[in-house]
């Protein structure tokens, strides 16, 4: 090894990071559209998954035909109109972070502690010609580890859930992980979000849940995972509470029409 | 070198295996082997890193000054790393979710630069090349060993298919919580060193 120039180690290095970084930020630049259109791609996918729509056998686009994307003020429940926020461009997760698009969470609301939240959120319409099949709703909570991503969506009477689908999350895998299980994603179907008092009742129990009449508002915890079955139940309190998608599903509740 | 380009490759899976003999990336080890498929990609990725790692170090080892070559190992290593993980994210979407951060803990990975350090510092690229893929092999080995057990025991699956009913399913295995867990792997691969060591007298220490 050449250990004559005392300059050589500092030319070496240079050199090597100038031929390292632009290997990366080749990769990172010539990849990026196909991995942004892979990650829109998973997340419709997961919107069929909770709608339980999804058939592999049909494009992801083709069975999205009949989904129609609208943007909902959270705490009106009003629709924003395409011309002030264009659905397709709107980055829900990345409009929590900006001042002028979200609020600071109080400490005692924050029930299932995203620090901050959104004033606008995308919502999707199942329909079937005119009429609302199913709504299909955005929510998020913090879990043991990891903040989990799911959606959520629910039939036309706006209470009984169609099914769930957690796309992205960091939980223990086998454990907390089994947020992702597709069979315990399915023991959500037909379970009531809101008691006759409207009140959002649903959430996660440890063990079974029951088969009398409080069972509809039940599902069966993760075992080993309880800290992450705590943080679902959470984010469902939150999404469908006052701060979240109530005052819009009420709204939807008294008929007004998309 | 004493060995042949193909005693190179299949020195590391068993006679000088890298998790069992020299007990290196131990800590990845742990981490991805709850699953056999992720154990399986994890295997694939960390054998291209080791590989072409020791090949670009190889290549550039006389232009290398011996006072920053780690500082050098280590950014060919990081930059391997980052564009496996760009490259599944692009192309294998599904699988570079499930292995989220294990990707990057590549960089991390003792054996990739025990690899480059102690071969591919002193010898010629192909030699290098071929022993990354080998040390990729023994390393792989090992997970799927690991993997196979801690899966099958502890969630009663093979490749996320379901071989042993479970209870919590309607089924009779109930399964044991103690292998879902990560430490669990520290006890599996101690009866592999274990086992290897008998049959193996020679890759004790004294």
């Amino acid at each position: 090894m050449a250990e004559g120039n005392r300059y050589k180690p500092f030319y070496s290095v240079l050199v090597l990071a100038f031929v390292c970084s632009a290997m990366v930020a080749g990769a990172a630049v010539g990849l990026r559209p196909l991995q942004e259109a892979n990650k829109r791609l998973d997340q419709k996918k997961n919107i069929l998954y909770a709608a339980d729509l999804y058939d592999s056998s049909k494009s992801v686009d083709e069975l999205f035909k009949n989904i129609e994307t609208k943007v909902v003020e959270l705490s009106t429940g009003n629709y924003i109109s395409e011309k002030d926020i264009s659905p397709a461009d709107y980055n829900q997760v990345k409009a929590a972070l900006n001042a002028r698009l979200s609020n600071p969470l109080a400490s005692g609301t924050d029930i299932a502690r995203l620090g901050r939240l959104e004033k606008y959120s995308l919502v999707y319409l199942v329909k079937d010609g005119n009429a609302i099949q199913q709504v299909v709703l955005p929510v998020r909570g913090k879990g043991l580890w990891s903040t989990m991503y799911a959606y959520i969506a629910l039939d036309k009477d706006f209470t009984t859930v169609r099914g769930i689908s957690f796309y992205e999350h960091g939980e223990t895998p086998g454990l907390g992980g089994e947020v992702e299980n597709r069979k315990w994603q399915r023991s959500w179907q037909g379970k009531k979000v809101y008691n006759p008092d409207e009140k959002p009742v649903l959430g996660l129990v440890k063990g079974k849940a029951t088969t009398g009449d409080n069972g509809q508002y039940q599902i069966d915890g993760l075992s080993g995972a309880t800290l992450t079955s705590n943080g679902v139940s959470k984010l469902l309190e939150f999404w469908f509470g006052d701060y979240g998608f109530k005052p819009y599903l009420e709204k939807m509740k008294g008929g007004l029409d998309g | 070198m004493a060995e042949t380009k193909y005693e190179l490759l299949t020195r590391s899976i068993f006679k000088r295996n890298p998790i069992a003999l020299l007990v290196l990336g131990v800590c990845s080890s742990l981490a991805v082997t709850g699953q056999m498929t992720t154990a399986l990609v994890m295997a694939i990725c960390v054998s291209l890193v080791v590989a072409f790692s020791s090949l670009t170090i190889s290549i550039v080892r006389f232009q290398i000054p011996s006072t920053v070559r780690i500082g050098i190992q280590i950014m060919v290593i990081a930059t391997m790393v980052i564009l496996v993980d760009q490259f599944l994210k692009a192309f294998y979407f599904g699988l570079s979710k499930q292995l989220s951060i294990y990707v990057g803990l590549i960089i991390t990975n003792c054996i990739v630069m025990g690899r480059a350090e102690g071969f591919a510092m002193s010898n010629p690229p192909i030699a290098s090349f071929i022993d990354g893929i080998g040390n990729g092999l023994g390393y792989g080995f090992v997970l799927m060993f690991v993997s196979f057990f801690r899966e099958l025991f502890g969630s009663g699956s093979l490749f996320g298919m379901q071989v042993l009913p479970l209870a919590g399913d309607g089924g009779w295995y109930i399964r044991n919580g103690l292998l879902v867990l990560p430490a669990s792997a520290f006890f599996m691969i101690a009866l592999l060193i274990w086992l290897m060591r008998t049959f193996d007298p020679s890759q004790q220490e004294k």
